[in-house]
């Protein structure tokens, strides 16, 4: 079984809900993983607007790998991972995997959609609130991802800057997964944060 | 991440210049843009005060770093560690003598080096006293 590893030295924390394990990785020691697919938590559904006003659900996306990037325009780690996101998107939009970015700018679309286009962004972005970052655990730091597997539960989470091969590896392992629940062992649920 | 020290009271006269001084530090490994950032996207540190009889003229800032960071393809301009933003007033030539408080906001957006913090707004307090 792998796991997901950062490669920078970041804790590790896994197993629990997303928001205990948030708060209870403030040091850099590795907190030990739950190891079994069924230790994962669903991800909480959201309804969040994109830019042409379209409800984007998390639920829509049921049966598909998707990445959850909580990120925002002032955010300099997330410009960083953006372009990497763009190409898994490219690599994998026809494997059953999306990604959806949730923008935590204050000024909205204003700040946005300027943003988006100057990068191609191909990938579903929409704007976040307060009350999707808390039913994800109160996300603080930027960026923080979710890696949510094809039955909607919490496989990883990066939060802060993370390697690309992070990401690579942890897409390839869900996206490889089609064992639909079986309680064998799979992807732990992870929390990768730095420092 | 970031505190900011109660200034010191500041005492001054009508129609006079007075100064004040906050004291700001920040928790190692973090750091803030500077109120000059490098990139046009980057959130700047800037310390704006109400009104009231100290009327604010000025703010000087410290002179910024420039850090690079492994999210930042080049150094960008940030404040670190303890430093201190120096606030010059005209005291009003009609303020009430006595004492008061001005008060100001600081707003920053901090960062690490892998992650980054939603801008803040905190409020400053500073106690004068007119003669």
């Amino acid at each position: 079984m792998r796991i997901f590893t950062s490669r920078s030295g970041a804790a590790l924390c896994a197993g629990l809900l997303v928001a205990a394990l948030a708060a209870a990785c403030n040091s850099s020691k590795p907190v030990k993983a739950a190891g079994l697919k069924d230790d994962r938590k669903p991800a909480p559904d959201f309804a969040l607007k994109d830019s042409d006003g379209k409800t984007v659900r998390l639920s829509d996306y049921r049966g598909k790998v998707v990445m959850v990037n909580f990120w925002a325009t002032w955010c300099g780690p997330c410009k960083i991972e953006i372009p990497w996101f763009m190409d898994f998107q490219r690599k994998n939009r026809d494997k059953g995997f999306a990604i959806i970015g949730i923008s935590m700018d204050d000024d909205g679309w204003d700040a946005v959609k300027p943003f988006v286009n100057e990068l191609g962004i191909n990938y579903r972005i929409v704007l976040g609130n307060d009350s999707v970052t808390q039913a994800y655990g109160g996300v603080e730091a930027l960026p923080t991802t979710f890696l949510i597997d094809r039955e909607g539960k919490i496989a990883a989470v990066h939060v802060g800057l993370a390697a690309k091969s992070d990401f690579e590896d942890g897409i390839d392992q869900l996206l490889a997964d089609h064992s639909g629940g079986s309680g064998r062992p799979g992807v732990p649920a992870l929390l990768i944060r730095p420092r | 991440m970031l505190t900011v020290a109660p200034p010191a009271k500041v005492v001054a006269k009508r129609r006079a210049p007075a100064q004040a001084r906050l004291e700001v530090a920040l928790a190692p490994g973090y750091h803030v843009n500077s109120n000059t950032p490098s990139e046009e996207y980057l959130i700047p540190l800037r310390l704006t005060w109400g009104p009231g009889p100290l009327e604010a003229a000025q703010v000087t800032y410290p002179q910024p770093h420039m850090e690079k960071y492994s999210f930042s393809p080049k150094p960008i301009s940030v404040f670190t560690g303890k430093f201190d933003l120096v606030s010059r007033f005209q005291v009003a030539a009609n303020a009430p003598p006595g004492p008061g408080v001005m008060t100001g906001k600081l707003r920053y957006q901090a960062c690490n080096d892998k992650a980054c913090f939603p801008p803040k707004t905190v409020e400053v307090r500073l106690p004068y006293q007119i003669e």
